[in-house]
C-alpha cells in the first residue's frame, strides 16, 4: 500500500510542476474585443463559480486523470471487459457494491437516519444470504432500493461546508471535505474487509495479502467498469469548469437528502 | 420503364393510403417538448445494444500544430460502422456542435447499421475537434466553406477506409445543420464526382442559418426568469426540481428515459422549455467561439497574443462567452473575417450564402436530395417550412409534430428515411 501510494504522490508531481514551461507566441498580448473586464460582472454570482484555489494544480490533475484513463484504467478495464464473460462482470459488481453498502450504512447511522440506516442493513442481508454473499442483487429485484450516503455527506449534515474544490488523482473531482469522507470511508471499507479476510477466512499471511491486493486491484477495475463518463466526451473545451460545477451542485443535493 | 412507372404509381398510392388511415402518433405534441425530450424509448425505432464500430483518427493538415490547451484534439476523429459484406457507405453529419460520438450521432449510426450500410459518423465543424483539426478557416458557420471541409475529410475518410471495406455505392445525411451542409455537400459532388452521392437525406435542416440561430438565440434571451444575471438562480431552482422529482419517482434511470418520465410526473412549462433549448445552444455556441478564438488568435475573447496552456483558468472566458450570441459572434467576429478575406463581402451577401436559398436552383433540380421537417421545427421562421414543400415538391417530408429532431428516432421516421435509402 505504502509502495502504491509513493508511486501516486510521484505520478502528481510529475504532472503537477514538471510540465514544459509555456509556449510564447509573438506580439504584445492586446485585450479582447469582449474583454473580461467588460463582461463580467463582479456583483453576479456565476453557475460556473466554485472557491478553486488550488486551480492550476487541478487542471494538471485533470489532465493527468485523462492520460491516465486513456492509456492505463480504460485499456485495464477493456481487457477486463473482454476476458470476463458479462454476467460474471454482473456479479463482480454486485459483489463490491454490496460490500461497499457498509459505507451508506455507517453514515446513515452517524446522521440519525434511522429509515435509510435500516433499508441498507436489510439490502445487505439480503444480499449476502439470498444473492449469494452479494453476488446478486436480490434486494433492488423485491423493491429495496439502494441508498447513497458518505461520510462527505455526514459531514456536510453536521453543517461543514465543502471548502476548496480538489481534483484528485485518479479518484476525480472532490472537495477538503469530501477528501476527508474518502479516507475515512476508506478506512472504515478497509477495516470491514480485512476483518472479513483475517478471521472469517482461514489463511496464511502470503494468502492473506494476495486477496487483499487481488481484491484491491479487482474493486479498482470494477469501479471504472461500472463508470460511463469519458474524458472530453462533453466536447467542451470548458469541460474543466462544466464537471467542477456540476460535483459541487450534486453533492449539494445528496447533502441536503 | 412501365414497370417503374407502376411501382413508383403503387407506392404513391400505399403512402397515400397510409396517410389517410393512419394517423402520425409521435406522441409529444408540444415542440418544445419534443426537441428537449426527444423519443421516447417505447416508441425509438428497435436498435441493437451493440455494433461493430471503431474510432478512428487521422491528420487532415499535416502542417496544422494543435494549441497545449486543447492537446486532447490532437488529431481528427470520426468513427466507422462496418459490414463484413459489400454494403452501401453512408456519411452522417452531426448538428451543431455536436461531435461524430454525440447521443443522436451513435443512435442514427445503430440505424443504418442496422439497415446493413457502413456508417461513417463525422463532428460538425462546429465542434472544437473539427475546428482545430479539419477546417481551413476555423472560423465556423459559412456553410459553403464548411461543406468543403467536410468533403475534404470524407476524402481522406474514404481514403483511409476503402481497403477495409467492400462499399456498393455512397449515401449521405445529416441532421439540423448538418442537414444544411449535406445539401450543399450533394452540389459539391456533382462537381467533383468522387463519390456520386446516390441518395441524400435531410433531416430538420435550417432553411437560413443565421434565422434559425436569431431564433435560438432569443429563445434564451426571452425565458431566462430576471434575464441573463439571474441564471444562477434559475439552475439552482431547476436543480432542485430535478432533485425532487428524482426522489418522488424513486428508483428511474437517469440514462434511459429520465426526461420523459420527468415530463410525465410534471411537464415543465413552455418558457423554462425555450429557455433550456435556448441553453444547450448557447453551450455549443460559446464551445465554438472559445475554440475558434484561440486558434485562429483573433482577440475576440481571449486576449490576442495571449497564450493558453492546460493550467490556465478559463473560467471568466467562459463567462464571456455564455454572454455571447451566434448573432454577436456573426456580427463581431464572422463577419468581419470574411470582409477581410474577400473584397465586396457584405453582411446580407453572407447571410443569404449560408441560407438553403443560394442553391435553391440545384435543390428544384437535382432528384437525389429528399427532405424531411416538421410542421413545428421551433428553428424555421413561419413560411419556411411552406418553402422547404415547394422546393422540395413530393421529395419532401413534413410531419406534423416532432418539434426540432425530437422525432428523428421514432420508429415511423427511422422506417421512412431506411425505406428512402433502399427503395
Amino acid at each position: 500500500m505504502k509502495a502504491a501510494k509513493g508511486f501516486l504522490l510521484l505520478l502528481v508531481g510529475m504532472v503537477a510542476f514538471g510540465c514544459a514551461s509555456a509556449p510564447t507566441r509573438k506580439g504584445t498580448i492586446e485585450p479582447a474585443e469582449r474583454p473580461v473586464s467588460e463582461f463580467v460582472k463582479p456583483d453576479v454570482k456565476y453557475v460556473i463559480d466554485a472557491y478553486d484555489p488550488l486551480e492550476s494544480i487541478n487542471r494538471r490533475i485533470y489532465k493527468f486523470n485523462a492520460l491516465f484513463d486513456k492509456y492505463i484504467y480504460l485499456p485495464v478495464v477493456s481487457a477486463y471487459e473482454f476476458v470476463t464473460p458479462v454476467p460474471v462482470q454482473e456479479m463482480v459488481s454486485n459483489f463490491f457494491n454490496n460490500l461497499h453498502e457498509v459505507r451508506s450504512l455507517v453514515n446513515s447511522v452517524l446522521q440519525l437516519k434511522g429509515g435509510k440506516a435500516c433499508i441498507t442493513g436489510t439490502r445487505m442481508f439480503v444480499n449476502t444470504t439470498l444473492g449469494i454473499g452479494g453476488l446478486f442483487d436480490a434486494a433492488t429485484g423485491i423493491g429495496i432500493p439502494k441508498q447513497n450516503e458518505d461520510f462527505g455527506q455526514t459531514l456536510g449534515f453536521y453543517g461543514l461546508g465543502p471548502g476548496a474544490y480538489i481534483v484528485l488523482p485518479i479518484f476525480g473531482p472532490s472537495s477538503v471535505r469530501d477528501t476527508g469522507g474518502l479516507v475515512f470511508d476508506l478506512a472504515t471499507y478497509d477495516l470491514m474487509v480485512n476483518e472479513i479476510i483475517q478471521s472469517g477466512l482461514d489463511l496464511n499471511r502470503g494468502e492473506e495479502s494476495v486477496l487483499t491486493w487481488g481484491s484491491t486491484i479487482l474493486d479498482a477495475i470494477d469501479t471504472r467498469h461500472q463508470q460511463s463518463f469519458r474524458y472530453y466526451e462533453t466536447g467542451s473545451p470548458f469541460e474543466y469548469e462544466l464537471i467542477r460545477a456540476l460535483y459541487l451542485r450534486s453533492r449539494e443535493i445528496l447533502v441536503q437528502n | 420503364m412501365k414497370k417503374l412507372v407502376f411501382v413508383v404509381l403503387l407506392s404513391c398510392f400505399t403512402s397515400l393510403a397510409w396517410a389517410q388511415d393512419k394517423p402520425y402518433e409521435y406522441p409529444i405534441v408540444n415542440p418544445y417538448e419534443a426537441t428537449v425530450v426527444g423519443t421516447p424509448d417505447l416508441y425509438k425505432a428497435p436498435l441493437p445494444e451493440k455494433i461493430r464500430v471503431e474510432t478512428l483518427d487521422m491528420t487532415v493538415f499535416g502542417d496544422r500544430v494543435v494549441p497545449e490547451v486543447f492537446w486532447y484534439w490532437d488529431t481528427f476523429r470520426y468513427s466507422l460502422a462496418y459490414q463484413r459484406s459489400k454494403a452501401p457507405l453512408i456519411f452522417i453529419v452531426a448538428g451543431t456542435g455536436a461531435g461524430y460520438n454525440a447521443a443522436n450521432m451513435i443512435l442514427l449510426q445503430k440505424v443504418f447499421f442496422k439497415a446493413g450500410f457502413h456508417v461513417i459518423n463525422l463532428s460538425s465543424p462546429t465542434y472544437g475537434n473539427f475546428i482545430v483539426n479539419a477546417s481551413t478557416t476555423q472560423v465556423p458557420g459559412n456553410i459553403v466553406d464548411d461543406a468543403r471541409d467536410l468533403y475534404r475529410v470524407m476524402e481522406l475518410v474514404w481514403y483511409q477506409v476503402k481497403e477495409r471495406i467492400d462499399v456498393s455505392e455512397f449515401y449521405l445525411t445529416g441532421y439540423s445543420l448538418g442537414g444544411a451542409q449535406s445539401a450543399f455537400i450533394a452540389k459539391l459532388d456533382d462537381e467533383k464526382h468522387v463519390f456520386n452521392f446516390k441518395k441524400v437525406f435531410l433531416i430538420n435542416p435550417p432553411v437560413s442559418l443565421y434565422t434559425s440561430v436569431s431564433i435560438l438565440d432569443t429563445m434564451l434571451a426571452e425565458n431566462l426568469p430576471g434575464g441573463p444575471d439571474h441564471f444562477n438562480e434559475f439552475f439552482d431552482a431547476m436543480m432542485q426540481k430535478f432533485s425532487k422529482l428524482y426522489k418522488k419517482m424513486g428508483a428511474v434511470d437517469f440514462n434511459g428515459d429520465f426526461l420523459y418520465d420527468v415530463y410525465k410526473v410534471e411537464p415543465l412549462d413552455e418558457d423554462i422549455l425555450k429557455a433550456l433549448i435556448g441553453l444547450s445552444f448557447r453551450l455549443s455556441s460559446s464551445n465554438m467561439i472559445f475554440t475558434s478564438d484561440v486558434v485562429t488568435n483573433s482577440g475576440y475573447v481571449v486576449p490576442k497574443n495571449l497564450v493558453l496552456t492546460t493550467p490556465d483558468s478559463t473560467t471568466d472566458y467562459f463567462k464571456v462567452c455564455a454572454r455571447t450570441s451566434f448573432v454577436d459572434y456573426f456580427n463581431q467576429m464572422f463577419y468581419p473575417y470574411f470582409q477581410g478575406r474577400e473584397s465586396g463581402v457584405t453582411k446580407q451577401g453572407l447571410i443569404a450564402g449560408v441560407s438553403l436559398t443560394s442553391i435553391e436552383d440545384y435543390l428544384r433540380r437535382t432528384k437525389k436530395i429528399w427532405l424531411v421537417t416538421n410542421e413545428d421545427d421551433l428553428i424555421l421562421a413561419p413560411g419556411e417550412v411552406d418553402y422547404l414543400r415547394e422546393v422540395f415538391g413530393s421529395r419532401a417530408k413534413i410531419y406534423p409534430n416532432g418539434g426540432h429532431c425530437g422525432n428523428m428516432l421514432y420508429k415511423e421516421n427511422v422506417d421512412y428515411m431506411i425505406d428512402f435509402f433502399k427503395g
